[in-house]
């Protein structure tokens, strides 16, 4: 009997692999693949993608495409501009939609739950619907900076991070991570005489590092990828994130092999960041799995 | 050490009224046990005081002031948590000492007082571990230490053992009882185990509905229940309660009886009764003794024995169908399906005119 069984086990064991190696290979081949033509010129890449050396480093191997996507774009500026753009969205985003869930979730006043299931109802909303309002409203905000002041916020920075900063994705995200966090904490440290400020601080933003991982990352991904809001909102290149830059490639002779040493360069952040939250991020899936 | 006086208080969630008026009074230092069945509003009452719940009237007096209106961390109180509500990412020596970090209390200060709370908890080897590494009756102490450093006037416990193995929170009953001698502070605890409640008041409030059904020292309520409720709450196992029709009223005694029960008279203690009326008398299991039939009181048969070592405990059918129970000396043995005769002294008996 123990031997039967003990056999199942192991035949189960090998299947669930084989299963899963499989899903991990379909994940990782457009990677690979990606990574692999980058380093071909045009002609060999097409060639090789009607066999397994797609996959393969072989051939003509060389570092070419990558000085040749340099000297077409600025790439390092448009990295450069993504990055700073990203970075600034996801702190300010954490800091702020996290306070207003925390006085979702802890805070007494009226009219509280309505404006939270308004807050929610955004998540329906597509951004094209705004775009063009929005665009409109952006073109005429005012701005005080270092130049004084100014109208219009077009070609800048901050019409790429402001817009961004609050979004009812985030905040639900919170309000439900506050919610499943003990009530008794909250008030045992009113009781012992912390402000809300301090309770925030002290007791609620350290139990919060799943949480703020998933918010981190769920945001990186869509700052990052942004491309249509950039598109329309700056014409100038200085200000010009990584996938706006990708038409460059797409001007006069599609550069194949330029674009696949492109998208590995823009794709390093993304992978980087991912790997610094990625334990903190499973905990919080798990963790939202296992509570019942 | 403080006072606290607690004046028609209630509370309502919207127009469900929880509370209903309630008069209260906690002396200097006396150890105060709210117990009561679940849903009596003991914890609810208990977070009015800590200010963590809205006080919809009344008056809530601590040494004199009242404290409606003020912050839970203006009343000078320190609230433990059934919960234990220590913080998880803090050492026990930053739990300890939260409160004084939050109002930036001076490094030294800071120290003496987590040490001498640790010291009264005798948990100084726990200081620099976390939570996690802690076990339920540790923690427990972790939650008592914070409320210790604060110097709190008035103690609050919300159930603090009813999330420890039955082992441990005798054990942790015993060092509250400890704590509440060496600090002399005023204590308030709730709970709805009538053990804790006898085992560690100075004064046992005894909550329904929202109302306070008797307050007073335990032995008071134990032995002179002013009502049905209290006498069947405290005690265990809990008094009998037998249906029995009144046959005569004089200064100091009714006569009652019933199928089961010889005339017998008991003293009414100032309630008023009429002759003829169906009223509950009450005995404490421990207060009955077999005795043969002639000069037995009570009369039924036995249905169950159990042993429990220091009592025997005998489950009786009475003849009207009732119920009965009497616990009676370790190694008095009836069996199941005999007749049961049981005398008792009439003074241990109440009568109540109410009936269940």
């Amino acid at each position: 009997m123990a031997a039967i069984s003990s056999d199942n086990r192991g035949l189960r064991l090998v299947m669930r692999y084989t299963v899963l190696t499989l899903i991990a290979i379909i994940f990782v081949f457009p990677l690979v693949f990606m990574v692999m033509s980058s380093f071909k010129p045009d002609l060999q890449l097409l060639r090789d993608t009607s066999s397994i050396r797609a996959f393969l480093p072989v051939g003509d191997i060389s570092l070419n495409n990558y000085f040749d996507a340099f000297d077409r774009a600025p790439v390092g500026l448009f990295v450069f501009n993504s990055v700073l753009v990203t970075g600034l969205t996801v702190l300010f985003s954490l800091f702020l939609c996290s306070m207003a869930a925390f006085s979702f979730a802890f805070l007494e006043w009226k009219g509280r739950n309505i404006l939270l299931s308004i807050v929610i109802a955004t998540l329906i909303v597509p951004f094209e619907t705004i775009a063009i309002p929005l665009l409109l409203m952006v073109s005429k905000l005012p701005w005080i900076g270092f130049e004084g002041f100014s109208v219009g916020w077009l070609n800048t920075y901050r019409v790429q991070i402001i817009p961004w900063i609050a979004d009812g994705l985030t905040i639900f995200l919170f309000v439900q991570y506050f919610k499943d966090l003990p009530r008794d904490l909250i008030e045992a440290s009113r009781v012992e005489g912390a402000s809300w400020w301090q309770i925030y601080t002290k007791v609620v933003m350290p139990l919060s590092g799943p949480v703020l991982a998933t918010a981190a990352i769920l945001k990186f991904l869509v700052m990052y990828n942004q491309y249509l809001w950039p598109l329309i909102v700056v014409q100038e290149e200085t200000y010009r994130p990584v996938m706006v830059g990708l038409g460059y490639f797409f001007q006069l002779n599609t550069a194949w092999g330029e674009i696949m040493a492109y998208l590995t360069i823009i794709t390093v952040p993304v992978l980087a960041f991912y790997l610094v939250l990625q334990r903190a991020f499973i905990a919080s899936i798990a963790s939202t799995g296992v509570k019942g | 050490m403080a006072q606290v006086k607690l004046r028609d208080i209630r509370k309502s969630y919207g127009k469900v009224e929880v509370i209903k008026g309630v008069d209260i009074d906690v002396d200097d230092g006396e150890f105060v046990v709210f117990v009561g069945p679940s849903g009596c509003g003991k914890s609810t009452l208990l977070r009015m005081i800590a200010g963590l719940e809205d006080i919809t009237a009344g008056t809530l007096e601590i040494d004199g002031i009242r404290m409606n209106d003020l912050e839970p961390s203006k009343r000078g109180i320190a609230m433990v948590f059934q919960s234990y509500a220590i913080f998880p990412h803090m050492t026990v020596r930053e739990n300890v000492a939260f409160g004084l970090t939050i109002n930036k209390a001076g490094k030294a200060e800071k120290a003496e007082k987590v040490a001498e709370a640790a010291r009264i908890l005798q948990m100084e080897h726990l200081l620099d571990r976390r939570p996690s590494e802690l076990s339920g009756g540790q923690r427990q102490r972790v939650a008592i230490g914070r409320a210790i450093v604060r110097d709190p006037k008035v103690f609050l416990f919300d159930e603090p053992l009813s999330n420890l193995d039955a082992a441990l929170r005798m054990d942790m009953r015993m060092e509250i009882g400890k704590l509440h001698q060496d600090l002399g502070a005023s204590m308030i605890y709730v709970t709805h185990d009538q053990v804790e409640a006898m085992t560690l008041a100075d004064k046992i409030v005894v909550l329904k509905d929202g109302m306070v059904m008797q307050a007073g020292a335990p032995m008071e309520l134990y032995h002179e229940p002013d009502n049905l409720f209290v006498a069947g709450f405290l005690g265990s196992p809990s008094m009998n309660f037998l249906e029995v029709t009144v046959d005569a009223v004089n200064a100091d005694n009714v006569t009652v009886h019933n199928t089961a029960l010889d005339p017998i008279d008991v003293p009414h203690k100032g309630r008023s009764f009429t002759v003829g009326q169906t009223a509950t008398l009450g005995i404490r299991p421990q207060y009955l003794h077999p005795s043969d039939q002639a000069s037995g009181k009570l009369h039924g048969k036995v249905i169950l024995t159990e042993r429990l070592g220091s009592e025997t405990v005998i489950d009786v059918s009475l003849a009207e169908g009732a119920k009965l129970i009497a616990a009676l000396a370790e190694d008095t043995i009836l069996a199941p399906g005999t007749a049961a005769h049981f005398e008792f002294d009439p003074n241990q008996a109440h009568i109540f005119p109410e009936t269940r």
